[in-house]
C-alpha cells in the first residue's frame, strides 16, 4: 500500500518546495543556460563585442588535437582513479570487516581522509612529492629513484591519481563496509560448509551481493574523477608537464579564466555535461541490469 | 513643551550633521592590486600618504588575488558595471587590456585631462615603451617592473675552483662553469631558471636584438606572427635540451620555483626576476652575486637590453570626470622621483624614471647593496630597438603557458628543439588569429 501525503491547501506545497527550486534555478539552470548561450558566441574578455558564431566553437574544439588529447588524459585518469579507488577500498573494507580488535580505530582512521578538502589534499601531496619542496621526493632522490613530476608526465599522473584516490578511499570504504555487513552470514557459512575456500566465497557470493553498492560507487567515482578532482590537479600540477595531467574540466577552467576565451570554455563545459549525462544513462541502462538486488 | 533651548540644540545637531556629511563626501577611488606581504604594506603606505596629503579623494587599495585572478575579477566587475578605477595588470595582460578599447582609458589621456604635468619621455625608455602605443600614447602607468637577471652562488663557485668574483657573461661560459661544478660536486645542480618563457624566449630575443614576432613584436599591429623558430632560438633551445640531459640545467617549473632551488643552495646559478632578490637575501645562507643575463657573444648586437616583467596600472573606463582627476593626481603622486626611489630601494623593482635612479645612486644605495643596480643598467644599456622595446600579444597568458608546455615536451625527450619551436609558432599564431578576430569587431 502506497502512502501518499495529501495537502489540503493549494499553495502550501509550492511554498515548501520554493526555496529548493530557487537554489536549483539560480545555481544550476541559470549558469547552465548561460554556458549554452556563450558556447554559441565568441566574445572578447570584457564582453564589449559579442558575436554569434553558431557551432564554430564546437567545430574548433573537435579539430584541435590538444582538446582530443585531453580526452585521452581524462579517460586514463578516471579509469585509474575509479578502479584503483574501488579495489583498494574494497580490500580495506574486507579487512576491516574481519577485524575483531581495534576495529573502531581502523574504521576511524580509514574514514578520516574524506574530511580533507580536495584542494588541501592536492597541496598535501604536493608538499610530499614535489621535486623542489617535497620531503618524500628528497628521500626518493637519495635512494636513487628518478622522480620528477615537473618534467615526467607519467610521474605527474601518478601523483594526481594517488592524491585523488587517497581522498576518495574513505567514501568507498564506508559504503563497501556497510554493503559487506549487510550480507547474511548464513550464506557464507553455508558455502564454507560446502567446501568453498575464501576466494571462491568472495567471488561467487560476496561480490555479486555487493553489486548494488559497487554500481552506485562506480557512478559516483566516475563523476568524482571527472569533476571533483579539479582542485587536486590545480594545486598539484596545474595540468602540467606539457599537458600530461590536463583533464577536461581543468581545460575548461584554464581556457575560461586564464586565457579568457569564454566561448571555447563554455563549449567545452557543454561537451563535458553531455559526456557525463551520457555516461550516467549508459550506466543506468546497461550495467544496472546486471545488478542483483 | 518646545523651548528655545530645545530648538537651539536641534539646530546645532542639524548643523553638525550637515558639516560632517560634507566632510565624508570624499570621492573614493578603488585600486585593485595583487601585491602581497611586504609589497602589500608598501601599497597601503602609498594610499595612506596620498589620502593624508589632500582631502578631496580617498584611494582604497584592495588585494584581489594574484594577477590572473584579479584580472578575471576586474573583467567580471566591468561586465557587471562596477569596475575599479585603477587595476594592476601584469605585463602579459597588456595585449588583452589594450584591445579592450571601451573598457580602458589611456593613462596619457587621463593625465592630460586631469591637468597633470606628464611627459612620457621622463620615463626610462625600455620601461615606458612596453606600455606605449606605436604612436607614442602611453596606455598604462608602469608601477612595478622587473627584468631578468643572473644570480650565482659565490661559495659554490669557490668550492668548484671558479673565480667567485667573476660572473660568467656568456652562455658557453655558464655551461663551462656548470661542467666544473658538476665535476667537483660542489652543488647538486648547476643551473636552473624561473619563468622559462620570459627568460628563454622573450628576453633571449630582446637581449640579442632578434625579433620575437613581426610588427615590432606585435606593437604595430594585431596581424603579427611569431618568429621564435629562428636559428638563434633553435640553437639556444637545443643547448637547453643538451644541458638538461647532461645534468647541467635542471627544469624547476613554469613560475619561480627555480628561485627556491637557488636560495636553498641546491642549484648554483639562476636566471630569474630581479624582484627575487628580496627573497634570496632573506633565505640564502651563502654569499651570492647578481650579474647581467648571459648571452651569445657571437651574435651581432648582443647584448642589447632586456624586456620588463611585472605589472602596470590601468585606468578603467566608465567613471566620472571628477574621479579621473583624482586618479591623475594619485598617479602624479606615485611618479614623484623621491617616492619612486624609495619604492625601488625597498622592493627591488626598477625605478621608472632616470631621476629616481640618479637619486638612489647619489645616496650610495648601490654601493651599499651590490647587485641592486644590475637590473637598471641592463634596461638602460642601449636605447630600445623595435625588437627590444617590449611585446604586445593578445591571449599572451595562454601563449606563454603553451611555450612552456612545448619546452617541457622537448626536455622530456618527446621532440627536439626545432620541432618544439615550430609547434610553438604554429599554436601561437592560431591563438593570435583567434584573438585578432574578437578584437577587430
Amino acid at each position: 500500500m502506497e502512502k501518499r501525503v495529501v495537502f489540503r491547501s493549494p499553495w502550501l506545497p509550492y511554498l515548501l518546495v520554493a526555496p529548493q527550486l530557487a537554489i536549483t534555478i539560480v545555481f544550476f539552470f541559470w549558469p547552465a543556460s548561460q554556458a549554452l548561450l556563450q558556447s554559441l558566441q565568441q566574445q572578447d574578455p570584457f564582453g564589449i563585442s559579442v558575436e554569434f558564431v553558431g557551432l564554430d566553437n564546437f567545430r574548433a574544439l573537435f579539430t584541435d588535437e590538444h582538446y582530443l588529447a585531453s580526452f585521452k588524459v581524462t579517460t586514463i585518469f578516471s579509469v585509474l582513479v575509479a578502479t584503483i579507488g574501488m579495489s583498494v577500498s574494497l580490500l580495506l573494507a574486507v579487512f576491516a570487516d574481519r577485524a575483531l580488535r581495534f576495529s573502531g580505530i581502523y574504521k576511524t582512521l580509514l574514514i578520516w581522509p574524506y574530511a580533507v578538502a580536495h584542494a588541501v589534499a592536492g597541496v598535501l601531496w604536493l608538499f610530499l612529492f614535489n621535486p623542489t619542496l617535497g620531503i618524500v621526493a628528497h628521500w626518493m632522490r637519495r635512494a636513487g629513484i628518478d622522480w620528477d613530476p615537473v618534467l615526467n608526465g607519467n610521474d605527474a599522473m601518478t601523483l594526481v591519481v594517488v592524491a585523488a584516490v587517497w581522498n576518495q578511499i574513505s567514501y568507498n570504504f564506508l559504503f563497501f563496509l556497510a554493503g559487506l555487513q549487510s550480507i547474511p552470514k548464513s550464506l557464507i557459512e553455508a558455502a564454507a560448509i560446502d567446501g568453498a575456500g575464501p576466494g571462491r566465497r568472495f567471488w561467487t557470493i560476496v561480490l555479486p551481493l555487493l553489486s548494488p553498492t559497487t554500481f552506485f560507487l562506480l557512478v559516483v567515482n566516475v563523476v568524482y574523477a571527472f569533476f571533483n578532482t579539479f582542485a587536486i590537479i590545480d594545486t598539484a600540477t596545474s595540468g602540467g608537464p606539457g599537458q600530461a595531467t590536463e583533464i577536461l574540466v581543468y581545460k575548461v577552467y584554464k581556457d575560461g579564466f586564464k586565457a579568457l576565451d569564454l566561448g571555447s570554455s563554455a563549449a567545452q563545459s557543454v561537451v563535458l555535461m553531455a559526456i557525463v549525462i551520457g555516461l550516467t544513462i549508459v550506466q543506468f541502462r546497461y550495467i544496472e541490469r546486471k545488478v542483483q538486488y | 513643551m518646545l523651548s528655545i533651548k530645545h530648538f537651539a540644540r536641534a539646530a546645532i545637531v542639524a548643523a553638525l550633521a550637515v558639516v560632517s556629511g560634507a566632510a565624508l563626501a570624499q570621492t573614493e577611488i578603488q585600486w585593485w592590486h595583487s601585491m602581497t606581504g611586504a609589497l602589500n604594506d608598501r601599497v597601503n603606505e602609498f594610499a595612506k600618504g596620498f589620502n593624508e596629503s589632500q582631502k578631496e579623494y580617498k584611494v582604497v587599495p584592495v588585494y584581489k588575488g594574484a594577477y590572473p585572478e584579479s584580472m578575471a575579477a576586474a573583467i567580471a566587475a566591468f561586465r557587471a558595471g562596477n569596475a575599479p578605477h585603477i587595476l594592476q595588470v601584469f605585463e602579459v595582460g597588456t595585449g588583452t587590456m589594450m584591445s579592450a578599447k571601451g573598457a580602458i582609458k589611456p593613462v596619457g589621456q587621463v593625465m592630460r585631462e586631469g591637468g597633470q604635468k606628464f611627459d612620457p619621455k621622463s620615463y626610462i625608455g625600455a620601461v615606458a615603451g612596453y606600455y606605449t602605443t606605436s604612436k607614442g600614447e602611453m596606455l598604462s602607468f608602469p608601477f612595478n617592473s622587473s627584468t631578468t637577471v643572473f644570480y650565482y652562488n659565490k661559495d659554490v663557485f669557490e668550492k668548484a675552483g671558479l673565480d667567485p668574483n667573476r660572473a660568467p657573461a656568456t652562455w658557453p661560459e655558464v655551461m663551462a662553469a656548470a661542467a666544473k661544478i658538476k665535476a667537483s660536486g660542489a652543488s647538486q645542480c648547476a643551473y636552473t631558471t624561473g619563468w622559462p618563457s620570459w627568460v628563454h624566449v622573450e628576453n633571449l630575443s630582446a637581449w640579442h636584438n632578434v625579433p620575437i614576432a613581426t610588427k615590432e613584436n606585435g606593437m604595430a599591429g594585431l596581424d603579427t606572427t611569431f618568429q621564435i623558430n629562428s636559428p638563434l632560438h633553435v640553437r639556444h633551445w637545443t643547448n637547453l635540451k643538451d644541458w638538461n640531459s647532461k645534468g647541467y640545467f635542471t627544469y624547476a617549473g613554469r613560475r619561480n620555483e627555480g628561485e627556491a632551488k637557488f636560495y636553498s643552495g641546491e642549484c648554483a646559478m639562476l636566471t630569474s626576476s630581479s624582484a627575487a632578490q628580496a627573497n634570496i637575501n632573506r633565505n640564502a645562507k651563502f654569499k651570492y652575486a647578481v650579474a647581467m643575463l648571459p648571452y651569445y657573444a657571437d651574435v651581432k648586437g648582443a647584448p642589447q637590453n632586456t624586456i620588463i616583467g611585472g605589472a602596470s596600472l590601468w585606468v578603467m573606463a566608465g567613471k566620472k570626470p571628477n574621479e579621473y582627476k583624482g586618479v591623475a593626481q594619485f598617479l602624479t603622486y606615485l611618479a614623484d622621483p623621491a617616492r619612486q626611489a624609495q619604492w625601488h630601494q625597498q622592493t627591488g623593482y626598477l625605478p621608472i624614471t632616470p631621476t629616481a635612479y640618479e637619486i638612489t645612486k647619489k645616496a650610495g644605495f648601490y654601493d651599499k647593496n651590490p647587485g641592486t643596480d644590475i637590473s637598471v643598467r641592463q634596461m638602460m644599456l642601449h636605447d630600445p630597438t623595435p625588437n627590444s622595446k617590449g611585446l604586445r600579444f593578445g591571449s599572451f597568458v595562454q601563449i606563454r603557458d603553451m611555450f612552456e608546455e612545448e619546452m617541457e615536451n622537448m626536455l622530456a625527450g618527446k621532440q627536439d628543439a626545432k620541432q618544439a619551436l615550430d609547434t610553438a609558432v604554429k599554436r601561437g599564431n592560431d591563438m593570435l588569429r583567434k584573438f585578432e578576430k574578437t578584437a577587430k569587431e
